[in-house]
């Protein structure tokens, strides 16, 4: 298990021709080119999304494929539709009036159509978990909170039930803290704790893709270096799709990165080749601080 | 490769099934609302259109007596309108300044911890049933009054209307303050910075910018005194005079009706008929209030 | 030479400043004064009905019936047919109110419908309480063929403050955090789970306290009542609901004539014998001192329930 400690945020400094760069973000090579061949099992695609705020199209002709059991991070400018696009992956949107889809998302292996008006959003939802920016335990007590994705499901067995939440908690690296305390309220416990059972409660119910919104812009560095190392290990057993400000984070934790501007895909590729040798100009301005 | 822990097709269906009836049950529950408006509609119109197959229109609003039960009846219903209107006014004349006034020390001017202990004791002051205050009109007012002004009949309109404008003060006050408090804060600190009073402020700022609020409070006000039945049917009389003196008794519309049904009249007799013929002038009449006070509401919300 | 101009202004702008002060502490002293005046009225009020009615404040006077005879009188049948009206009227506002409130704020989508109904909904509060008399007369007692009945008076009362128990209700299902929901739907919740799992279970303080609120103005409410012919004089109580044997409960008492506290009070403050006076101030005070601790609990309540859940 490897630790990830936070790099601290470099410092501009000039280069040659007088322009301010901030050094690019420091990728562990070693691990991205030994996976490199291997993972090329596509868990998801999407094939000419659009997204509609009403009139406003925040999404424009996305094609990019996620790999199964890989992390790959959505970055960009704020306001440049990545969190838009996450959220189309759960159906989220359904939520709100007045939006539209055009376009897929195909899920594999049955090959569905995720935004398709005919799917059931309750049945993705069931098979995609989210994770929040800023996280939202129910004040229920800590067992109740990662139970309730199973109890929805219809899971009975209270011992059942007790062993899958002891198994979610794990994976969460949150049972150890919590195991003498598992009744006190899910917000009796810390910012970094809260988010972590957040984590809990989705992976109780063994979605497909895992889906993290800015899961640490809420936290302090510590708190957010331990959930960077959950990410980490996540790897391998879900498909994890994360969006990220934080470019050292995306650097640090994902696969595969995908540079988005005003709602479209400017570049996606391994991690260690877009942040060691961007082939678009946009993505090397935004990479070394030119904006955003 | 596993589709999700422990997804049940056929639970999943029957989740579906069970929301599906749920918000069915939750609409009608509703529509409920709409039902009421309708039925009310629907009952003031049926049961009055006998009465106006008697009674022509033209009548019932020009003739100046209502004496429906007399031998020789007559349906003017000018006298009853004269009643609410007197009593009406005469509570506006208590609500509209002291609610104010009210409105503008709570939102301008109280600390924190008058704010919070006032507040609830007004609204307690708006629960009281109106029966009460109907015994208050008749039992502590009217004697009170009749030592400063000689001559005052047991029954009076003054007494009822100045009972029924303590009653809606807590009405007038929460809704004005409502709309003084939706004045944006960078509004006072412009005149405060000018070295404004807070009196000042009140006043040349906040006042202005929650007009249409304060507006809404005193129409919305008006609406619920022209409503008002039992302290008028307690304090004011029951017998119809078209005045403009408040001193003197008289019926509003809503005491004429509990007149009515205080007694027994058969089914389709025609003072029967009468209170929903009555009835229909005072919906309309709070209609016509309400839909602009509540529009006013709206427009206040909207602007900030 | 400038000195002395200084010196000159800033004496003008302290007076001028003095004396707008006064004013400012002048209107600060009338807000008092209406404030504590309008609730002393209330004070008075209350205290009045004690002062009045003392004599009669006695266990006779709520186990008597109505009676010609001043003296023995009580209100045994106004208060037993107060509970029962109430019983109907709870029963059926607090499902109905609750469940039109969650319709509104959970599930109705931004339509011409939807907006009908909120239209609806705000103009019923405004409705003078006479005309749901007049409405309840004509479709209740004649229509439905209800009679003059317990019955016909809880359904009327229950359409009354069922606008008092959705905008409560609302209020409080607003208050939960959207947060809250989009994580039970990010979990593959539907929509009645997430409102019965976690939205529901959190409003219960505020929808309480809305039906406290709801029930003690339908207990005050004399006009409908009066419309649909409460009658005063009864002088005996309904068919009991609770029966000696099988099947121990019994609807029978819906159907009967009925009073209530606040007519028999009208009633007796409508004669001119001082004594009857008596009784209506003993009533009255009964009547303020149920609807002030109501109100006291509904506050209390919700209280209590903010206090529970800090998001």
């Amino acid at each position: 298990m490897q630790t990830i400690t936070p790099t601290p945020t470099p410092t501009p400094t000039h280069a040659h021709d007088g322009r301010l760069t901030t050094p690019r973000p420091t990728v562990d090579v070693s691990r991205s080119s030994a996976k490199a061949e291997e993972a090329l099992v596509v868990k998801s695609r999407a094939e000419g999304l659009s997204f509609y705020y009403g009139q406003v199209k925040a999404l424009k002709n996305l094609n990019i494929e996620m790999r199964e059991k890989r992390v790959t991070a959505l970055i960009g400018p704020s306001g440049c539709g990545k969190t838009t696009f996450l959220r189309c992956f759960n159906r989220m949107h359904d939520l709100t009036p007045g939006t539209r889809y055009e376009g897929r998302i195909i899920l594999f292996p049955d090959s569905i159509d995720l935004v398709a008006r005919d799917v059931d959003p309750i049945e993705v939802r069931m098979r995609i978990g989210m994770v929040f920016q800023k996280p939202n335990p129910f004040p229920k007590s800590i067992v109740e909170n990662v139970a309730y994705g199973l109890r929805v499901r219809g899971m009975r067995s209270n011992a059942r039930i007790g062993e899958e939440v002891e198994r979610a908690l794990r994976r969460a690296a949150l049972w150890e803290e919590v195991k003498d305390r598992l009744e006190n309220s899910g917000l009796s416990l810390s910012g970094g704790q809260q988010q972590r059972l957040c984590i809990a409660r989705a992976l109780a119910t063994n979605p497909e893709i895992l889906l993290f919104d800015e899961p640490t812009s809420a936290l302090d560095p510590i708190a957010t270096a331990r959930i960077e190392e959950l990410i980490a290990e996540l790897r391998d057993q879900v498909t994890v799709i994360i969006v990220t400000h934080n470019m050292q984070q995306a650097a640090r934790v994902s696969d595969y990165t995908a540079f988005m501007y005003l709602g479209e895909l400017i570049e996606f590729d391994n991690t260690s080749k877009l942040f060691t040798n961007p082939s678009q100009k946009a993505t090397e301005d935004y990479i070394t601080g030119r904006y955003g | 490769m596993t589709a999700g822990a422990v997804i049940s097709q056929p639970g999943l269906r029957l989740r579906k099934l069970r929301d599906r009836v749920v918000e069915t049950g939750l609409l009608l529950a509703a529509l409920v609302a709409v039902f009421t408006t309708i039925a009310i509609v629907v009952v003031l119109v049926i049961e009055s259109v006998p009465f106006f197959n008697t009674v022509s229109v033209m009548d019932f609003l020009t003739d100046t007596m209502w004496t429906p039960l007399f031998a020789e009846a007559r349906y003017g219903i000018l006298p009853l309108v004269a009643g609410t209107l007197v009593t009406t006014l005469v509570a506006l004349a208590v609500a509209i300044p002291a609610g104010t006034i009210i409105a503008i020390y709570l939102s301008e001017f109280a600390p924190y911890k008058i704010r919070e202990t006032i507040k609830p004791a007004l609204e307690l002051l708006g629960a009281v049933p109106t029966v009460v205050y109907g015994y208050f009109a008749l039992l502590v007012v009217t004697p009170m009054l009749q030592k400063l002004i000689p001559g005052l009949p047991g029954f009076n309109m003054l007494s009822a209307g100045l009972v029924i404008g303590i009653m809606i003060i807590p009405y007038v006050a929460s809704v004005s303050e409502d709309a003084m408090r939706a004045v944006p804060n960078y509004m006072r600190e412009g005149s405060y910075a000018m070295g404004a009073t807070r009196f000042q402020t009140a006043t040349r700022v906040v006042v202005p910018g929650a007009l249409s609020g304060i507006a809404a409070a005193y129409i919305l006000g008006i609406s619920r005194a022209v409503g008002e039945t039992m302290v008028v049917a307690i304090a004011a009389g029951l017998q119809p005079n078209l005045t403009w003196d408040p001193t003197e008794p008289a019926a509003t519309i809503t005491a004429f009706i509990v007149q009515v049904s205080l007694g027994d009249l058969p089914h389709d007799s025609i003072g029967y008929q009468s209170i929903f013929a009555a009835g229909l002038v005072l919906m309309l009449m709070t209609l016509v209030f309400n839909i602009a006070g509540f529009s006013l509401t709206r427009r206040f919300r909207e602007a900030y | 030479m400038h000195a002395t101009t200084a010196a000159a202004t800033i004496e003008q702008i302290r007076a001028d400043v003095n004396r707008r002060k006064i004013l400012d502490q002048l209107f600060v002293i009338v807000g008092l004064l209406i404030m504590f005046s309008a609730l002393l009225v209330l004070a008075l009020l209350f205290l009045d009905l004690v002062r009045d009615g003392a004599p009669k404040l006695n266990w006779e006077f709520f186990t008597s019936f109505p009676s010609r005879s001043a003296a023995r009188a009580g209100i045994l049948s106004a208060w037993v047919g107060t509970s029962l009206i109430m019983l109907v009227t709870a029963a059926i506002s607090m499902p109905v109110g609750v469940a039109a409130a969650i319709y509104l704020e959970e599930y109705a989508p931004k339509n011409w419908l939807t907006a009908i109904i909120e239209i609806n909904v705000t103009n019923l509060a405004g409705v003078p309480s006479i005309i749901y008399g007049l409405l309840a007369l004509g479709l209740f007692v004649y229509q439905f063929n209800l009679g003059q009945s317990i019955a016909a008076a809880g359904l009327t009362l229950s359409l009354l403050i069922l606008p008092i128990i959705i905008v409560a209700t609302r209020e409080s299902l607003r208050a939960v955090p959207r947060a809250i929901r989009e994580a039970a739907y990010a979990l593959g919740a539907t929509r009645w789970e997430v409102t019965a799992h976690h939205v529901l279970p959190y409003s219960t303080g505020g929808i309480l306290t809305g039906m406290i609120i709801g029930l003690s103005r339908a207990i005050g409410e004399t006009a409908p009542l009066i419309t649909i012919g409460a009658m005063s004089f009864i002088a005996f109580l309904p068919e009991s609901p609770f029966k000696g044997d099988f099947p121990f409960f019994s609807f029978a008492w819906l159907s009967e004539s009925f009073t209530a506290m606040p007519i028999q009070m009208f009633n007796w403050v409508s004669r001119p014998q001082p004594a009857f006076q008596i009784n209506a101030a003993a009533a009255g005070a009964i009547l303020l001192g149920m609807t002030l601790l109501m109100n006291g609990i509904a506050i209390y309540v919700r209280y209590r329930f903010r206090k529970r859940i800090n998001w």
